[in-house]
């Protein structure tokens, strides 16, 4: 078997002990190595997480006082905020780029690239990726596309601001919007980069995944972190070469005269010489990244959530194959569902049929998933760290979020709610809320493993959690039932239409949990900072996890054990196993690592 | 004012946390330091997770109690009264679903808060469990798919039975425009490389399209209550999304191709505005808008109720102001309007030197839609 012969390999080469001799350049800026990558990547995506959440108080503020005068606007937007009275240009530059950021930028980089780098090798028994070069270079790719995102906000003309969909013709034309010169094209190359980036990273653990699985660690003894990141993988690479050509074809509709997308336009008193064309084909390619990318965004967080939370449970995950198999099918599912976001793009009505039959059917593996999950709490005896307050907060975000996802997915009932604030409520709740939970709860429970043991304050973690929880709920509950007035998104501001003139309280309302929200994610900011540097060092195996990256040294070192891989014997969830006479397996301790050989007479439960 | 407000708030929220850092610290103080959950931590968050569970309903109740009156009216148009209804079963079932699940939650996350010594119980798998939770969703999912596309089926079959009138409405940033077939109930060939401002064919007619010459255009749609209304839509520079909320209607106005919809009014907008929701909401409204006149702030007149379509799909700098009035009137009505309208022939297919005279009350607002708006 490959995977054995490659794991002995590896086994060998490090048995050696040879050292490196790392310089400042190699150790913390170009590293080859897995964990180092992983915090760039954590640090970089909660960088520009906070640049996100900036932006999204800017317009809420906007939304909740339209017009008002904010001196805070004039230091920050400058001439985009005259006597301090936001733009309306700017305010959808704003609501475009912290859609990008955000999805992109942290929630799929800063989650997935974080987690996956630090995680893959260390729970299958590997001394690195696949590749550390290609891994390196992904993390610089996805840095420099952060840099040109970054750059783009101060162009002279203001950054994208067709909305995160970036629909042509909006986005092709500069005499359209403003935002669509300069902004537009800085936009498509960031993005272009992040691709390359995306897709250097996913091979690079489909890979690993694949063939350095130690001695052992059959597919149905990963932790389902490691499903889902493998699975999370895959769909990127189906799915982001797409948007890349939908990207090139844009540009070159803006930069060569071509008509891929555009047809027939009269603008500014004269007819372009497009013809042929068709916005509606840059919707099915674009959604045909923008669906899986939901689900490379929560993906991810699901296999945290799954894995905190049955270590903290002290409880093995209820249903491990049930989980992969959901895994599974979501993802299969997840790229054929695009059409939801289009019953009303003027495609046939029939392709609209056939996607709300998809899309309804994505609720039955999300359902099995929150309720294993709820099972994997009953009975256990949870240790409410954190990091699975975090967890249990994504289960319960993910169910309200998800929810509402029959209401949209059904093309009848989209017809009224399509591209209102009830859509923005759904999926800030689905897969922002709650890949930000997931990621946190990472963060929480893997920072030791992160920074040398060196653990977060809980009872920061605590405030944060709290705050975050109630604030999230506040901000987005109420604002379903903006949607369902009819209030559309992207609206600079409701005054133009008196029917929405008493539903001012409600902005004001989410707009003050908005402001609450994030300023408990400086608390996180600081904790994080400063239990970098001053953290309280923790045990080994602070959680008690049977996981192999408990078993890797506390110190970083390149090839992360120190002597041969551990090799596994056992699934991840031997949680409060017990023999016939009621005792844990390991007298006195309630879980059992996955190094440790079955016992004897011990009946391997891998479910 | 309100920065100073924003600031104060900001300065509360800080000192509530580190009040509330100092309360976790307090409840630990005898026991170890260390930064895993103890006991104490457990109990805390075990409490608090089950007060949590009463914070979701209560702003789901909150929620409703406050916010239900702003949302929309009854349906004005046929089909929304089954769109209500699909709506209203759907959340039926979802808000079952979402108390009794949250419950479950976070009463185990309580429940089960973990103490020294306490075992869990291993668990791992029973496919009886599995199999019940995943066939409910089948069946109800079922259930709602079929139900669902009965409807949609239903609503996007856009046919010319029943003697529908044939109304376009042209979306441009950022105005609408809305044009009738005129007396013989058809709309002649238009492309936007027609168009012809110093003419004022603002819709780009052919104007050899005998067909064309009695069409009506117009900034201000009427209906006649009880007819169908076959709806094309066109665009001519970006998309746009032509949204009737009233009427539980939305299509996206897409440039290169001509989209469709199809509804009946039945309900006029002079009974619209009788309807007991309404007339509330307008006196809430107009309440509100005193208050504002007397701050003097602009753009508070009194409102009366009125059917709107507005652009719902992002289009530019003034998308949030795009929007056209929809008046539902009888049948005589709409019949006195339509005959006062002037037609295509009679506004631009005029000998050279005369100057056009579009639609009198409307045609400044047409005009200005070619200047850049900002």
């Amino acid at each position: 078997m490959s995977v054995t012969a490659q794991a002995h390999v590896d086994d060998h080469a490090h048995d050696h002990g040879h050292h490196h001799k790392e310089t400042f350049v190699t150790k913390y800026i170009f590293s080859q190595d897995h964990k180092m990558i992983a915090r760039q990547y954590l640090i970089t995506g909660l960088i520009m997480g906070f640049i996100g959440i900036a932006m999204s108080l800017l317009f809420r503020m906007q939304l909740a006082w339209p017009g008002e005068s904010f001196p805070m606007f004039e230091t920050l937007l400058g001439k985009w905020a005259p006597d301090g009275v936001m733009d309306a240009d700017i305010y959808l530059a704003l609501v475009t780029i912290h859609g990008t950021i955000m999805v992109f930028f942290v929630l799929t980089a800063g989650l997935s690239g974080t987690f996956s780098n630090l995680l893959i090798p260390l729970q299958i028994g590997a001394r690195d990726m696949a590749s550390g070069f290609l891994n390196m270079i992904s993390y610089w790719l996805f840095f420099l596309s952060s840099v040109i995102m970054v750059i783009s906000l101060f162009v002279e003309a203001g950054p994208a601001s067709a909305g995160w969909t970036v629909y042509p013709p909006l986005s092709a034309l500069p005499m359209a919007q403003s935002g669509s010169g300069m902004g537009m094209t800085l936009w498509l190359v960031s993005m272009t980069i992040f691709i390359a980036s995306s897709l250097l990273g996913s091979l690079n653990y489909i890979v690993t995944v694949l063939n350095l699985r130690t001695k052992g660690m059959s597919m149905t003894r990963l932790p389902l972190t490691i499903w889902a990141f493998l699975v999370t993988a895959v769909i990127g690479v189906i799915s982001f070469p797409v948007l890349l050509s939908a990207g090139l074809l844009l540009l070159m509709d803006r930069s060569f005269g071509t008509s891929f997308f555009l047809s027939d336009i009269f603008i500014q008193g004269e007819v372009l010489h497009y013809q042929g064309g068709s916005p509606v084909l840059f919707e099915h390619l674009f959604w045909f990244l923008g669906h899986p990318e939901v689900y490379i965004v929560i993906l991810p967080a699901m296999g945290i959530v799954s894995e905190v939370m049955s270590v903290n449970a002290r409880k093995p995950i209820f249903g491990y194959r049930a989980m992969i198999a959901s895994i599974l099918a979501i993802a299969f599912l997840s790229t054929i569902v695009w059409g939801h976001h289009m019953f009303i793009s003027g495609m046939n009505p029939f392709l609209g049929s056939v996607f709300t039959f998809t899309t309804l059917l994505i609720a039955i593996p999300s359902a099995v998933k929150a309720f294993n999950w709820i099972t994997t709490l009953w009975k256990g005896n949870l240790q409410l760290n954190p990091g699975m307050l975090f967890s249990i907060g994504m289960v319960s975000t993910f169910i309200t979020g998800g929810l509402t996802g029959i209401i949209l997915g059904d093309s009848t009932l989209d017809i009224n709610v399509h591209d209102t604030y009830f859509v923005v409520a759904h999926f800030h709740l689905v897969m922002g809320i709650s890949a930000l939970y997931g990621l946190f709860a990472g963060v929480y429970h893997w920072f030791p493993k992160m920074f040398e043991s060196k653990m977060m304050n809980k009872n920061l973690g605590y405030v944060h959690f709290w705050i975050t929880a109630i604030g999230s709920y506040g901000i987005f509950f109420p604002m379903h039932f903006v949607g369902m007035a009819g209030v559309p998104r992207r609206y600079y501001e409701n005054t133009a239409f008196p029917m929405f003139d008493e539903l001012t309280d409600v902005q004001v309302l989410m707009t003050v949990f908005a402001l609450i929200t994030a300023a408990a994610q400086l608390v996180f900011a600081y904790n994080f900072i400063s239990s970098i540097f001053y953290g309280k060092k923790g045990p080994k195996n602070p959680w008690k996890a049977t996981t192999l990256e408990w078993t890797a040294e506390v110190k970083h070192i390149h090839g992360n054990w120190d002597g041969p891989i551990p090799h596994v014997h056992r699934w991840a969830y031997d949680y409060s196993k017990t023999d016939e006479n009621g005792e844990y397996i390991i007298p006195g301790q309630d879980f059992v690592p996955q190094t440790l050989p079955l016992q004897e007479d011990e009946e391997e439960l891998n479910h | 004012m309100t920065t100073l407000l924003v600031l104060v708030v900001l300065v509360l929220v800080a000192i509530a946390i580190w009040q509330m850092t100092k309360m976790f610290e307090f409840a630990q103080l005898k026991t170890n330091t260390s930064e895993i959950a103890n006991d104490t931590d457990n109990k805390y968050n075990g409490y608090l997770l089950f007060a949590f569970l009463i914070f979701i309903y209560g702003i789901t109740i909150f929620s409703f109690w406050k916010y239900s009156k702003v949302l929309l009216p009854e349906a004005a148009s046929a089909h929304g009264g089954e769109y209500d209804y699909l709506m209203l079963v759907s959340f039926i079932i979802i808000f079952f679903v979402q108390t009794i699940t949250q419950a479950l939650l976070h009463y185990f996350g309580y429940k089960y808060r973990g103490e020294k010594g306490k075992k869990a119980l291993f668990y791992a798998d029973n496919d009886r469990l599995e199999f019940i939770w995943t066939i409910i969703p089948v069946i109800v999912l079922a259930g709602l798919i079929l139900w669902g596309l009965y409807t949609w089926t239903n609503i996007m079959d856009i046919n010319e039975e029943d003697d529908p009138l044939i109304v376009e409405l042209y979306a441009q940033q950022f105005n609408w425009t809305a044009r009738y077939g005129g007396e013989d109930n058809v709309l002649g060939a238009a492309n936007v490389r027609m168009i012809d401002i110093d003419k004022a064919n603002v819709l780009g007619l052919d104007e050899s399209d005998s067909y064309a010459a009695d069409d009506i255009i117009v900034k201000e749609l009427h209906l006649p209550v009880g007819r169908k209304v076959n709806f094309k839509m066109r665009s001519q520079d970006v998309l746009h999304s032509a949204y009737m909320p009233h009427f539980r209607a939305q299509m996206n106005c897409v440039p290169g191709m001509t989209t469709e919809f199809s509804f009946t009014p039945i309900t006029t907008t002079e009974q619209m505005r009788q309807n007991p929701d309404v007339v509330e909401k307008v006196k809430r409204t107009n309440a509100l808008r005193a208050e504002w006149a007397a701050e003097g702030r602009p753009n508070s007149d009194p409102w009366e109720f009125d059917y709107v379509l507005i652009c719902n799909k992002i289009c530019g700098k003034s998308h949030y102001n795009m929007q056209m009035k929809i008046i539902v009137e009888t049948e005589e009505e709409y019949n006195e309007w339509i005959q006062s309208q002037k037609t295509f022939a009679e506004t631009v297919m005029v000998a050279d030197g005369q100057v056009p005279n579009f639609n009198p009350a409307e045609a400044e607002t047409a005009e200005l839609s070619y200047k850049t708006q900002d």
